[in-house]
C-alpha cells in the first residue's frame, strides 16, 4: 500500500469513520435500546447513552420472553436457531463433501447427468420450491421438529460444487500415491483428502451457519408451535403486536443476541475462513 | 528382488489411441533400467501400467514370476517416485514415510526402525516433523525417495523425479539415486526425457517413440551402435548429423551392402578439422555460421557448400544442410571461415533411407 502523506491521508481516515459510523450507529442504538426503560421509548424520549435496565431487560429476554405476542422466552428460541444453523450447516457439509467425492473420484454410470441435476438443484433454492418442500415436509410429518427445520435446506448444490471445484485441484498422483500406499477409498478420502479440505470446510461452514441462522421463510411456514420458533421469526412477531406496547427494550435486546452467535462464528474461524477463501494450500 | 518382464504389453485407450503398441523389455534382478523418448512417447503410461495405475489392455507384466495385470498397485510389490513427489502436504515427513507401512498394518516399532534408517541415509533425520511445505525441491525429493525405500519393495518406478529440480541439483540427485540404488540392489525402472540422465544411470536403455521399442541395450552400444536414426538423433548431444547419401556412394565409397539411397549419420564429436580425407572415410567443407564456445569445448555450426547439395534434408534435427561439428575448446574457427572437416570410417553410422535400420558395413 501506498502510504499518503499529510492532509490526504485525514480525509481518507474521516471516510472511513464515515463509514464505520453509518454501519456502527443503527447497532449501537439496538443496543442502548434494549437498556432503556419501554415507557421512555415508547413516548420517543429515548437518550442515546445506555439506560439502567440493562440486566433487568436482558434476563426477561432470555428466560421469560415478552409479556404477550411471543409467549417463549429468547433463551429457547435461540437454541431452535442454533440447532438448526448447526445441522444445516454441518449436514450440508458432509453431504456436499461425499458427493463431490463420489462425483470427481468415481466413474459410475449416469455420473455426468447425477452431477447435472445437482447442478440443477442451484437454480431452485427453497423460495422456488417452497410448495412441493412444504408437502414433502407435512407428508412426513416433519412439521414443528428440527428435522423439518432442517433437511430441505441441507439439500442443496453450493457446497457439492465448491468441493467438487476444489478436489479436481488436488493432484492426481496424490491419489495414485496412496493407492501404492496401500490406501484403499475410504482411507484415502479420510486421510489425504478431509484434512486437505479443512479449510475449505472451515469456510463454508462459516458461511453456512450464518445462512442457517438467519433463515426466516421456512422456519416461518413450518413451525406453529411457539417452542419451535426461531429467533427471527421471534423478533418479527414481537414488533408485531396489536392492541399492546411493543416491548422494545426486548426487542433490541433479542436483536442484539440474535447477533451475538454470527459474530462469534465469523470471529472464531476467521482465519480458516480467510485461508479457505483465498489460499489454495497443496 | 525380482526380474520385470513385459510380454508385447499394449494400452489402448478408449477412444481407440493406441498409446503402446506391443513393447517387450526384460529387466534382471537389481538392473537399472531408464525408459527415455520424447514426451508423448509413451514412456511414463509404460511406467504406470508398471504400477497398476493404468490397465492393461494387452499383453503381461510379470514381476517377481508373477503375472500382475490384475493386480491392485499396493500389492505389486513396488514403490513408485513421482515427478511432483506426492507427498501428502498435512502430514510431517515422518508421517509421509510411514503411511503406507501403517497401511499394511507393521508395528509401530518396525515402522520407526526404517524411517530412522531411510532418514538417515537420505540425511532427512533432523527434519522428521516438518512438512512438505517447509522443505525445499531437493528435500522434498528426498523425502519421495524415502517413502520408497521404507517400503523395501521389489521394484523401484522412478517417473522423471529430477525434473523439477535445478540443474546443479539434478546432478546431484541424479548420482546419489545411482548410488542408492547399486546400495539397495533393488530392480529400477526410471522415465526421463533427458538423455543425459539416461546415458549415466541406465544399466539397460530402452529408447521409446510412439508407443514402441526404438533400441534396448547397454548405453553405450547404443550410443556406439545406434539401431535407427531415431536413436543416433536422440542418444548423443549435440545430436548426431544425419544426410542422405546416393545409392552410389553407398556402394563404392562405404561399401555398404545396399544398392538404395541411404542416410549417413556422424557424431559431432567425431570430427576433426583436416585438409586430408582419410581412407573410406567422409569429409566435408563448411562455412562456418555459428560457434558456441562452452569452455572445455567449442560447438560449430556449419552449412555445407554449395555443389555440396547432394548431401541433404535429413530426418535428423538439424536444419537442412547445416553439420555440428564439436572441437576442443582451444580451437574456434571464425564466423565466415570456409573449414574442412573430416570423419574417419570406424566413425560413421550408416542406415537405410526411411531411417528404421543400421546397414552394417
Amino acid at each position: 500500500m501506498v502510504e499518503e502523506e499529510g492532509f490526504r491521508r485525514y480525509v481518507a481516515h474521516i471516510i472511513l469513520w464515515i463509514g464505520i459510523a453509518i454501519v456502527a450507529f443503527p447497532v449501537y442504538i439496538a443496543i442502548v435500546a434494549s437498556t432503556q426503560d419501554n415507557a421512555l421509548i415508547a413516548n420517543g424520549q429515548m437518550s442515546l447513552l445506555p439506560g439502567g435496565h440493562f440486566f433487568k431487560t436482558y434476563y426477561q429476554t432470555i428466560f421469560i420472553g415478552t409479556s404477550g405476542s411471543t409467549r417463549e422466552p429468547v433463551g429457547n428460541m435461540m437454541l431452535n436457531s442454533l440447532v438448526m444453523a448447526l445441522l444445516i450447516a454441518v449436514g450440508k457439509i458432509a453431504i456436499s463433501i461425499i458427493s463431490a467425492y463420489a462425483i470427481v473420484y468415481f466413474r459410475f454410470p449416469f455420473r455426468m447427468p447425477i452431477f447435472w441435476l445437482i447442478f440443477i438443484t442451484l437454480m431452485l433454492p427453497v423460495e422456488v420450491r417452497i410448495y412441493p418442500t412444504y408437502k414433502i415436509v407435512a407428508d412426513l410429518h416433519m412439521l414443528d421438529s428440527y428435522a423439518g427445520l432442517s433437511l430441505p435446506l441441507i439439500a442443496s448444490a453450493t457446497a457439492t460444487l465448491l468441493f467438487r471445484q476444489f478436489f479436481m485441484t488436488v493432484p492426481d498422483e496424490l491419489l495414485e500415491a496412496s493407492r501404492i500406499d496401500g490406501a484403499g477409498p475410504l482411507r484415502f478420502f479420510w486421510d489425504t483428502l478431509l484434512p486437505l479440505s479443512r479449510t475449505n470446510m472451515a469456510a463454508l461452514f462459516v458461511i453456512l451457519f450464518i445462512l442457517g441462522w438467519n433463515q426466516y421463510l421456512w422456519p416461518l411456514l413450518i413451525t406453529t408451535r411457539d417452542d419451535m420458533q426461531t429467533i427471527q421469526i421471534g423478533i418479527r412477531k414481537m414488533i408485531t403486536t396489536t392492541d399492546a406496547l411493543t416491548e422494545w427494550p426486548i426487542v433490541m435486546a433479542t436483536a442484539v443476541l440474535a447477533m451475538l452467535p454470527p459474530v462469534f462464528v465469523v470471529v472464531a474461524m476467521q482465519k480458516l475462513f480467510v485461508r479457505g477463501l483465498v489460499e489454495t494450500e497443496k | 528382488m525380482a526380474n520385470v518382464t513385459l510380454r508385447n504389453v499394449r494400452k489402448t485407450y478408449p477412444g481407440g489411441f493406441e498409446a503402446i503398441k506391443g513393447i517387450d523389455v526384460d529387466v534382471g534382478d537389481g538392473q537399472f533400467c531408464v525408459l527415455v523418448g520424447p514426451s508423448g512417447c509413451g514412456k511414463s503410461t509404460l511406467l504406470r501400467m508398471v504400477a497398476g495405475l493404468e490397465t492393461v489392455t494387452g499383453g503381461e507384466i510379470d514381476i517377481g514370476g508373477r503375472v500382475v495385470n490384475q493386480i491392485e498397485p499396493a500389492d505389486r510389490d513396488i514403490a513408485m517416485v513421482f515427478q511432483n513427489y506426492a507427498l501428502y502436504p498435512h502430514m510431517s515427513v515422518y508421517n509421509n514415510m510411514a503411511y503406507g507401512l501403517r497401511n499394511r498394518g507393521m508395528a509401530e516399532a518396525e515402522i520407526k526402525t526404517r524411517v530412522g534408517e531411510a532418514a538417515r541415509v537420505l540425511e532427512l533425520s533432523a527434519m522428521l516433523e516438518r512438512k512438505p511445505r517447509q522443505l525445499s525441491g531437493g528435500q522434498r525429493q528426498r523425502v519421495a525417495m524415502g517413502r520408497a525405500i521404507v517400503r523395501q519393495p521389489k521394484v523401484f518406478l522412478f517417473d522423471e523425479p529430477l525434473s523439477n529440480l535445478d540443474a546443479k541439483l539434478r546432478i546431484a540427485m541424479r548420482v546419489e539415486i545411482r548410488r542408492l540404488q547399486r546400495r539397495l540392489n533393488t530392480t529400477s525402472i526410471y522415465v526421463t526425457h533427458d538423455q543425459l540422465e539416461a546415458m549415466t544411470l541406465a544399466d539397460i536403455l530402452v529408447v521409446m517413440n510412439g508407443g514402441q521399442v526404438e533400441q534396448v541395450g547397454n548405453p553405450l552400444a547404443i550410443y556406439q551402435k545406434p539401431a535407427t536414426t531415431f536413436v543416433a538423433s536422440f542418444i548423443g548431444a549435440p545430436p548426431m548429423n544425419l544426410m542422405s547419401t546416393r545409392p552410389d556412394e553407398i556402394k563404392s565409397q562405404l561399401g555398404g551392402s545396399a544398392g538404395e539411397a541411404g542416410i549417413l549419420g556422424i557424431r559431432p564429436e567425431d570430427f576433426v578439422i583436416t585438409d586430408q580425407t582419410p581412407a573410406g572415410g567422409v569429409a566435408l567443407p563448411l562455412t562456418v555460421e555459428a560457434i558456441e564456445r562452452v569452455g572445455a569445448e567449442t560447438f560449430v555450426y556449419g552449412s555445407r557448400a554449395q555443389e555440396d547439395q547432394r548431401v541433404a534434408a535429413t530426418p535428423g534435427e538439424l536444419p537442412p544442410g547445416e553439420v555440428i561439428v564439436r572441437l576442443p575448446g582451444t580451437e574456434a574457427p571464425a564466423i565466415g571461415q570456409q573449414i574442412r572437416v573430416a570423419a574417419v570410417r570406424q566413425k560413421l553410422h550408416l542406415f537405410s533411407g526411411d531411417g528404421r535400420k543400421r546397414l552394417e558395413a
